[in-house]
């Protein structure tokens, strides 16, 4: 990569090879490791748990660790689900115009996604 | 030289090439391909209930009022139906996808530990769903 800075733009860009995708590869695995530590601490706060009532769910929620780790878990999936969407998206739909149509609308609605689950867990 | 290579038989090389999708139905799978399309179609799957996930995440935090009506709402067979595919979803995606990530360790990458963990994939996430839908629908 380095020894080419010009291979980075144009149309000379370097779109295959060794690395090309690798950040996403390992977004991808970075944010199952966030979503399944998220899993594991819903499964303890279940097994604990005590009053299964509104105000024990809410009150869960109401507290700012709980708030900040749910955010960043939900983000987390809305990245993944990019990486992975977009994996779909490029092996089925072959007409590039179409692809990019959808790859859009995919980060536009996953952002929208995002914006929503922000109010949802800061409406507690 | 040159002449030499003109008159030299044209060998039949086999090609090999994806197969077509009306050939799917007479390819018999091994059980890794099973889990592996599947874990695509459980991603899809979460993906496209997205909205509906975070509606019910809404209404179980907004108020005391909401969470009457989403306790109300989750009571519908087909509600449940969804919910039911969408725990499926979420135990196959979550079991191939550690499965994968094990993988990417370089632990049980030869036929025979991938053919064993897929089967162990498939027989946890089946298991467990069976367990929710069980629970779900008041057998106990």
């Amino acid at each position: 990569m380095a020894n080419n800075v010009n291979n980075n733009v144009g149309p000379k860009r370097l779109v295959v090879g060794a690395h090309y995708g690798m950040r996403d590869w390992l977004a991808q695995r970075v944010t199952a490791v966030v979503m399944v530590a998220y899993t594991a601490i819903l499964l303890i706060t279940f097994l604990t748990g005590q009053n299964f009532s509104y105000e024990g769910w809410a009150g869960l929620f109401a507290q700012q660790w709980f708030k900040l780790i749910s955010a960043v878990t939900l983000f987390a999936l809305f990245y993944h689900a990019w990486v992975g969407v977009r994996d779909v998206w490029m092996d089925y739909v072959k007409p590039v115009g179409l692809r990019l149509t959808l790859q859009a609308a995919t980060i536009l609605w996953l952002i929208a996604c995002a914006a929503w689950s922000v109010q949802i867990i800061w409406s507690v | 030289m040159s002449e030499a290579v003109r008159v030299a038989p044209k060998k039949e090389r086999p090609e090999f090439r994806n197969i077509h999708v009306t050939e799917l139905s007479n390819y018999r799978m091994p059980l890794s391909a099973i889990v592996s399309i599947l874990h695509r179609i459980s991603g899809v799957i979460i993906f496209v209930l997205l909205p509906f996930i975070l509606y019910l995440l809404q209404e179980s935090l907004r108020s005391e009022i909401s969470y009457a009506h989403y306790q109300g709402f989750v009571t519908y067979p087909l509600v449940k139906l969804i919910i039911l595919g969408l725990v499926w979803a979420f135990l196959h995606h979550m079991f191939a996808g550690v499965r994968h990530l094990v993988m990417d360790l370089h632990i049980g990458l030869d036929k025979d530990s991938a053919r064993k963990s897929s089967a162990a994939v498939l027989a946890l996430s089946l298991t467990l769903t069976v367990l929710v839908a069980l629970k779900l629908f008041g057998v106990f």
